[in-house]
């Protein structure tokens, strides 16, 4: 379909992904959509802890960039790669309206939430917070999607790799020969330079793949 | 009060008389403002009511706070005051309080506070937080408020005005006296602190002021004023003490650099800016006061506070950009009070003597420019909401009723005052969630913080300076000194290798680590990058519209020096002068972009709002604008493609349809948004726990905005931003009145830039537009880089 052709091509542990401009990655021989940090319920932890009251509205945001995805791809399986909530009370207190929208989201499809170093619950049954899927600590494979990159090949998320160039931040994919890392796609995230030393360490070598309305790439 | 005996006698004693202004200030009954020009023993006349009332009577307990915007202040006039303390045999005690006082001091002032308190804005808002605020401030008799022109002139002006009206509740009957260098309207500023009199002492003698004569004349554009360094150092040695002002701290710290470079009599001159560390600016301030500084490069950072005595000479290197400051920087050099003040100023490019020949014949005009202040900002308000609840539980209407009392916000609605309320305890959102997590709750009708630890925070977060983020610089190696700090935004355009200015010695970034910014010193060497920002100041309207007059008035040329003349006829055989009737415009190629200049003469405001509308209508067109610059004289604008016709983007009906559109979307609001949610306390600045920046869990301001305006585009901190974004820029009249006064508009097709123009390609400062441009120009950045790295077939399979 046309649209599934939008974005960046790559190969990846000699696979073919594409790189979405919304920041989802796309695996279309498996029709499988991966989305990183979403961090569902950060302003109501904030709240929660007596800071700032920041605007409610993170959750329905992110929600709408998801939708979109997901009517434009119609995928199979969805992936969230862990920090899907900002922590373990946010997926209690979601609220119903954000719950249906999940609910309708999964209708028909695999759904599946790895646990984060923000929602380290993958025991806590989801069907008690009403959520829709099923979750897990990884999915082993070839590659192996998890939240945090270990032994490669793997997608994962946690860092939010962002490039600084032209005078801004990119939300960007960092390409790897052993790890492929993807922008968090929550709204309210931010991000880590891909010159920091994770990144480094993790690929002495490797491509920022710029999340903008017509995708490009630079080295790291 | 009159003056008693011991203390005419320390006058004599001391060889002084005291100023009318003085005993005048010392009979007044009401709050007043005071206005003298610098050297006029303006401290001593505030504190003399004081110290004549603690005279033979001092009860314990806090009987003065002075407040002034600079911590250094504090100290200097503490130490001033220890004299007819000590000379008279006051048994009074006189304490600082700012952010660098002790733990132990600042814990003994809250159990046993001093007679006389000398503090900074931010430090009155935290001790006011305390519950125990209104016992301290209860015996509280006087307020002084130094330097009162600068702080009306920001935020802090704003909050100080909240703080006093607290103060004027907890103590009934305290007298404020405020002090004031030379404003251009002194009645505005004593509404602005609800003062009933105005005393204006003798300004004293007319200053003498001239364009300082140099051997080379001024270059083309930019150049900082080097070419005058040795006029420049022969007028030191001619003075006894000399304050050189720079416009910016990388402009000082180059003229610093080129003055050592040439100062083959070894004159001691010291260099004094507000990105040095604490100390060295120390070291410089007591070497000035020692007498042992034959001259200091400073910047603004001078501009304010201590009486440095024996300053004889004001030397302003670069054009003033505005008449009201150039007046108070002449009155830096006062060598006596009855002496007049003499000045210099060197103008730094062709274009700016244009502007210094202008600026002084309005200084000696006694012309001041200065815009109205607003209406109290809201969201200095909201801050002042939630530090009160701090302090304890309150009653919304008397809350409403002391707030009103405040100058800035005398005229403060109850709607807006219950939308700031609300904003404060619920964050005032049209999706009403918080209920559960309110940060502040209605009990027993009276309003107080849910959660009383929320207070640590809140007190953190103290302060209406919303700077960029700063990074220390320190020597590498263990223990390494701190040598000063720069912009985040600049530090992280340096590459390892790279090498900058700071302090007058040429640094090699080495590395980040853990937010410090690791150099090594490099002596001897050519710095790559000088350029950090630090404040940079606008023309004013006032100024820019005396600059047009000269240029456009061919008989007014003969005022200008020779070489200004000769500049001014290539530009008119080059391209053209701009001239009254006439809208000159011209457009050239340069660096892989073109570029378009308006010469608008309306000023930066304007010219700010015109480049918004202009680059939106170039976006429009495909020309695909990257950025622009407004200033007082003149707009640029970056753009991929040229604009080969520029009457249509001009037209008033297309400006005016594109107005409501950007005022919502672009890089302006979300500067404002961003300042107006760090001072509302939506984006916090501190935590316990430290700092976040660069950080995954940090994100930018710009995405709740751009949240808030998406869901929520009633919110009231999108109208805060709004109606901050406005006082910078001018309604659109003031555009519609700039091109009907200009019927014809002139475009000049230039292939490379005009003498007109070449300075404005220096300027700092530009806005950046989010448009497709920038991701056409990532692009083609990443496309190189790729390239270079030999990656360009790496994604291919």
């Amino acid at each position: 379909m046309d649209e599934g052709a939008a974005g960046y091509p790559l190969r990846f542990a000699g696979l073919d992904f594409v790189a979405r401009p919304s920041g989802a990655l796309w695996w279309p021989a498996r029709r499988v959509l991966a989305v990183a940090d979403l961090h569902l319920g950060r302003s109501q932890r904030y709240a929660r802890r007596g800071g700032a009251l920041l605007p409610p509205y993170e959750v329905a945001d992110t929600l709408d960039r998801l939708a979109a995805e997901i009517d434009a791809l119609d995928p199979a399986r969805v992936i969230s790669l862990g920090d899907g909530f900002d922590d373990g009370p946010a997926m209690r207190e979601i609220g119903n309206e954000a719950r249906d929208r999940l609910d309708r989201l999964a209708q028909g499809r695999d759904w599946i939430w790895i646990a984060g170093n923000h929602d380290p619950e993958p025991a806590a049954p989801l069907s008690a917070h009403s959520l829709p899927g099923r979750s897990m600590a990884e999915i082993p494979g070839t590659p192996t999607f998890r939240h945090i990159a270990a032994s490669g090949p793997d997608i994962s998320g946690h860092l939010h790799p962002v490039v600084r160039l032209a005078g801004r931040n990119w939300r960007c994919f960092a390409l790897g020969a052993g790890h492929l890392i993807l922008p968090a796609f929550g709204t309210y995230t931010g991000g880590l330079a891909v010159t920091a030393r994770p990144f480094r360490a993790l690929m002495p070598q490797g491509l920022a793949i710029c999340c903008a309305g017509r995708m490009f790439a630079v080295p790291i | 009060m009159t003056l008693p005996p011991a203390f005419a006698d320390w006058f004599a004693r001391s060889g002084w008389q005291p100023h009318p202004h003085q005993l005048a200030l010392l009979e007044a009954r009401r709050d007043t403002l005071l206005i003298a020009p610098t050297g006029g023993g303006k401290t001593l006349a505030g504190f003399l009511p004081s110290l004549v009332d603690l005279h033979g009577n001092a009860p314990k307990g806090l009987h003065t706070l002075y407040v002034s915007p600079l911590k250094a202040l504090t100290a200097d006039v503490a130490r001033n005051l220890m004299r007819p303390v000590q000379d008279i045999g006051l048994a009074v005690r006189v304490e600082d309080r700012t952010g660098d006082t002790p733990q132990s001091q600042r814990r003994r002032q809250r159990a046993d506070p001093p007679h006389i308190l000398l503090t900074t804005p931010e430090s009155l808002a935290l001790m006011l937080s305390w519950p125990e605020a209104p016992r301290i401030f209860a015996t509280l008799r006087r307020v002084v408020l130094d330097e009162l022109h600068a702080l009306a002139e920001s935020k802090r002006g704003d909050q100080l005005m909240l703080c006093l009206a607290r103060l004027r509740h907890l103590a009934p009957g305290l007298t404020a006296t405020g002090l004031s260098a030379t404003v251009e309207d002194p009645q505005a500023l004593a509404r602005f602190m609800g003062a009933s009199a105005v005393i204006e002492a003798d300004p004293g003698p007319a200053p003498d002021i001239a364009l300082l004569p140099t051997r080379k004349p001024p270059p083309w554009a930019g150049g900082g004023g080097r070419h005058a360094v040795p006029d420049v150092l022969e007028a030191v040695a001619g003075a006894k003490t000399t304050i050189i002002f720079l416009n910016t701290r990388a402009q000082a710290e180059l003229f610093f650099q080129a003055i050592w470079a040439a100062n083959d009599d070894n004159l001691p001159i010291g260099l004094h800016h507000g990105a040095l560390s604490r100390e060295a600016r120390h070291r410089v301030e007591a070497a000035m006061a020692e007498g042992r500084l034959r001259a200091v490069v400073a910047t603004g950072s001078l501009d304010l506070g201590i009486d440095w005595g024996d300053v004889d000479l004001v030397i302003q290197v670069g054009a003033p950009r505005n008449i009201k400051r150039l007046v108070q920087r002449i009155g830096r050099a006062n060598h006596r009070y009855n002496a007049p003040s003499r000045a210099r100023i060197v103008a730094a490019n062709r274009f700016e003597v244009i502007e210094c020949v202008a600026a002084l014949e309005a200084a000696r005009a006694g012309d001041l420019d200065g815009e109205p202040r607003g209406p109290g900002p809201l969201d200095v308000l909201i801050q002042h909401i939630l530090l009160t609840a701090c302090a304890g539980s309150f009653d919304a209407d008397a809350l409403f009723a002391e707030v009103r009392t405040a100058g800035p916000y005398a005229a403060l609605t109850r709607a807006d005052f219950d939308a700031s309320l609300d904003f404060a305890a619920t964050g005032g959102y049209a999706l009403r969630v918080y209920d559960r997590w309110q940060r502040l709750m209605l009990r027993d009708g009276r309003w107080q913080l849910r959660d009383p630890r929320a207070a640590r925070e809140l007190r953190m977060n103290i302060g209406t300076i919303v700077d960029a983020e700063k990074l220390k610089v320190r020597r590498r190696g263990r223990g390494g000194a701190i040598l000063g700090e720069v912009e985040e935004s600049f530090a992280a355009t340096l590459a390892p290798g790279d090498s900058f200015l700071l302090g007058g010695q040429v640094l090699r970034y080495d590395r980040l680590r853990e937010m410090v910014v690791e150099v090594t010193p490099q002596p001897g060497r050519e710095p790559k990058i000088a350029v950090y920002s630090g404040l940079k100041f606008a023309t004013s309207t006032r100024l820019s519209q005396r600059m047009l007059a000269i240029i456009a008035d061919p008989a007014r040329h003969a005022a200008l020096p020779p070489d200004i003349r000769q500049w001014l006829a290539m530009q008119a055989r080059i391209s053209a002068l701009p001239g009254p009737g006439t809208l000159l415009c011209e457009t050239f190629p340069r660096a892989d972009r073109w570029h378009l200049v308006i010469y608008g003469f309306a000023g930066r405001n304007a010219h700010q709002t015109l480049g918004l509308l202009v680059t939106r209508q170039m976006e429009d067109a495909g020309l695909a604008p990257l950025s622009f610059l407004a200033m007082d004289h003149a707009l640029l604008v970056t753009s991929l493609e040229p604009v080969r016709d520029v009457a249509p983007l001009l037209r008033l009906p297309g400006l005016e349809r594109g107005l409501e559109e950007w005022l919502a979307d672009n890089s302006l609001m979300k500067r404002s948004f961003r300042s107006v949610a760090t001072i509302a306390g939506l984006i916090q600045r501190n935590r316990p726990g430290g700092r976040q920046t660069g950080r995954q869990a940090t994100f930018s301001g710009d995405i709740l905005y751009d949240t808030l305006r998406r869901h929520d585009p009633g919110h009231l901190l999108l109208r805060a931003t709004r109606d901050e974004a406005r006082r910078g820029l001018v309604d659109f009249d003031r555009i519609g009145d700039m091109l009907a006064r200009n019927s014809r508009i002139e475009l000049r097709r230039l292939d490379r830039p005009s003498p007109l123009a070449a300075p404005l390609l220096l300027e700092m400062g530009r806005v950046r537009l989010g448009g497709s441009g920038h991701e056409r120009l990532a692009e083609r950045l990443a496309k190189e880089l790729m390239a270079s790295a030999g990656l360009g077939d790496l994604t291919d399979g």
